[in-house]
């Protein structure tokens, strides 16, 4: 942490913040503050400049002509790459997923080259896939099922140096069947999300971290510097009620 | 039945015969208790004649309204403000689709004018078909991301139904970019700055994908093409403590004007109901008392006395209806139920929440906040990040009998709110009494 205050900086929420998203920032920051930690929200817009020091950095979803201003604005300023270079955590939902990895294709077949910070390719699928989506956890840390809400036309392809944040038990997720892990023998088995260095990225809206308070904690504990198991643990019944009622919606039982 | 002569015009045999089945299917449907009959009417007389629409608006003065948010209330003021001048036919219902608006003129076929609700993405259609003399665009902002298309989308089909209908005066909201973007090749457009305060929508402008840059209320668009807001025609100059303000007019003329519905919106719808009623020919100052009086549309600010408590209810659809509903709760109110359901109506993502700055809710102070919905515990952990401790009660109609025997404010989503509504009524018929008496 560079300073006193926990930053977590959302970035461009007026292009990249419609589905939700930027509700993952005042999870992050009320967790903290919750614990005794001082958090405090940046907005970063277009117009500013992306600071490559803030503590955790978070992105959200867009429609497709917001996406491609996010993506041009991103390359001009390398805050974010610098940000990655040393390993602060980023958290990109959907559109930003797509824009940090090596380049997309929207819905109009306009190639869009992305910020290459994540070894993955988006291209249409051709439908759009809407919907309730459960995945078990494949990141070392996370031991929740992930619940949410995807809502996305592009199908990503991990590349070797991405690896999947979970398996899906119900929904689509990455909607490419291509990035089936090697060794695993079921080809039908579909993922969800690239996680590399100190990116994870997602297609759960829901918001992702209002859902999967466990996700949230590991950002603020990786931004801490910390384990996640020194955390204070924080009471919030109602979450717990929210995830059983998402899961029992789609058939799921809570695994632990 | 006579066929009106007066209309310069008289009716084919096969307009007057789906005419006739409509109205006949109308009163069977209400009859049959399928709500104000309005849909099942027109689609019966749509089948048996499809120019039905055509037939029944030729001759008619017309007023379309559209927009994301305030159309039924904007038409109902509308429709209130040319009764002025004459006869005026309207689906004040809220069917605003073709067979809405083929019920509401075959049902008003004697009027002289019409005020219709249109859908946005139904808007080129009905435009073409009856040839309006005036357009109300009141706003754009997403509705439900899961269900409707792209904001972008929509401002296509209202920038085509402009384009197709010059003869039509364009009433539009100066004070929002992609209603501008819209009505921006117009022939004859009379600018309303009726507010625009969610700008989570309008980021880039349609014509340009570029930026929109603001200062203050006054906007631009980066790059070429001279794009920015228009010098507004109408502007609200000042809002008294009641809530009653001063309209200032072109050729500099002050109307004051006191609405019967609450909110900063509805001071916006009001602003462009008045300046359509007067580019129909209404004197300013009847159009403001005409609207003035326009109070619960479809029961959207209705109240209900359920078991002594007056229970005032508040309909918001989206985002945006959210952030201006807030504002429509009185600041006295000490007991509040906010009840979200995620039907396939209301957008099945609840995701939107976390749009909505909750903040005008929280500085209310409000005793009692009861979350409430198939949805109340997303709606709970918002209001809790938001700070705001809030009760959990998944039927609002028990939620309310849960509150103190005072005041009741509800705001409710869609299918919340129309089952609310269902659930007072039924109680109410039950019990017996009529009017406004008590569940």
């Amino acid at each position: 942490m560079s300073e006193s205050v926990l930053r977590i900086g959302v970035v461009y929420p007026e292009v990249l913040g419609t589905y939700g998203d930027t509700g993952n920032a005042t999870v992050l920051r009320e967790r903290a503050v919750r614990r005794g930690v001082p958090a405090e929200v940046m907005t970063i817009g277009l117009s500013d400049v992306i600071p490559s020091d803030l503590d955790i950095y978070v992105l959200g979803g867009g429609e497709d002509t917001a996406q491609a201003l996010a993506a041009s604005r991103m390359r001009e300023h390398r805050g974010l790459v610098e940000a990655a270079e040393s390993r602060r955590p980023i958290l990109a939902i959907c559109a930003s997923l797509q824009v940090l990895g090596e380049r997309y294709t929207d819905a109009g077949g306009r190639e869009v080259e992305g910020l290459g910070l994540l070894d993955v390719v988006t291209r249409p699928r051709g439908s759009r896939a809407i919907g309730e989506l459960v995945e078990r956890p494949l990141l070392a840390g996370l031991t929740h099922l992930l619940t949410g809400f995807e809502n996305h036309g592009g199908g990503t392809t991990l590349g070797p140096d991405a690896k999947p944040l979970g398996k899906v038990l119900v929904g689509v997720g990455n909607g490419s069947v291509e990035d089936s892990l090697e060794g695993d023998d079921s080809s039908s088995v579909l993922y969800e999300g690239a996680v590399q260095g100190s990116i994870i990225g997602t297609y759960l809206h829901g918001p992702a971290l209002v859902r999967n308070p466990q996700l949230a904690d590991y950002l603020l504990a990786e931004a801490l510097g910390v384990n996640p198991g020194e955390l204070a643990e924080i009471e919030m019944p109602l979450v717990e009620r929210l995830r059983s009622e998402r899961l029992e919606a789609v058939g799921v039982e809570e695994e632990n | 039945m006579t066929p009106k002569q007066s209309r310069g015009r008289s009716l084919s045999a096969r307009a007057r015969a789906a005419l006739l089945a409509g109205l006949g299917a109308r009163a069977a449907s209400k009859a049959m208790g399928r709500g104000a009959g309005g849909m099942f009417g027109g689609r019966v007389a749509l089948r048996v004649n499809p120019e039905m629409i055509e037939d029944l608006s030729a001759g008619k003065r017309c007023v379309l309204i559209t927009g994301t948010n305030g159309k039924s209330t904007t038409t109902k003021m509308v429709a209130s403000a040319l009764s002025a001048v004459g006869r005026v036919a309207g689906n004040l219902g809220g069917d605003n689709m073709q067979t809405g608006v083929a019920t509401a003129l075959m049902v008003g076929r004697d009027a002289h004018l019409a005020a219709l609700e249109v859908d946005e993405m139904n808007m080129p259609d009905i435009a073409g078909r009856v040839s309006p003399e005036a357009i109300v665009l009141l706003n754009l902002s997403r509705d439900q991301l899961d269900r409707v298309g792209e904001i972008g989308t929509v401002e296509k089909r209202l920038r085509d139904a402009v384009n197709a209908n010059p003869q039509a005066t364009i009433i539009a909201n100066c004070d929002d970019p992609l209603v501008v973007s819209a009505a921006w090749d117009a022939p004859k457009v009379v600018w309303v700055a009726a507010g625009a305060p969610w700008k989570d929508d309008a980021v880039s402008f349609p014509r340009t994908a570029t930026l929109i840059e603001r200062h203050g209320d006054d906007w631009e668009v980066e790059g070429d093409g001279g794009y920015r807001r228009p010098v507004p025609d109408w502007e609200i100059t000042e809002v008294f403590e009641d809530g009653s303000f001063d309209l200032l007019g072109p050729d500099g003329t002050h109307t004051p004007v006191s609405l019967s519905v609450p909110g900063r919106a509805n001071r916006g719808n009001s602003a462009q109901a008045i300046a359509a009623a007067v580019a129909m020919g209404v004197a300013p100052i009847r159009a403001a008392r005409a609207v003035g009086a326009v109070s619960g549309v479809a029961g959207r600010y209705q109240t209900y006395d359920v078991a002594g408590r007056p229970v005032n209810l508040l309909l918001a659809k989206n985002p945006a209806g959210w952030q201006e509903s807030q504002t429509a709760i009185p600041s006295n109110a000490e007991q509040v139920i906010v009840a979200v359901n995620a039907q396939r109506a209301d957008g099945t993502d609840t995701s939107w929440l976390w749009d909505v700055d909750f903040t005008p809710l929280r500085d209310l102070g409000a005793s009692c906040i009861i979350a409430s919905g198939e949805r109340a515990a997303d709606l709970a952990v918002r209001l809790d990040y938001a700070g705001i401790t809030a009760e959990v009660i998944d039927s609002p109609f028990e939620a309310i009998f849960a509150m103190d025997v005072a005041p009741v404010q509800v705001l409710a989503n869609y299918t919340a709110f129309r089952d609310l509504k269902k659930e007072i009524e039924t109680a109410r018929a039950k019990s017996g009494s009529g009017g406004d008496s008590d569940v």
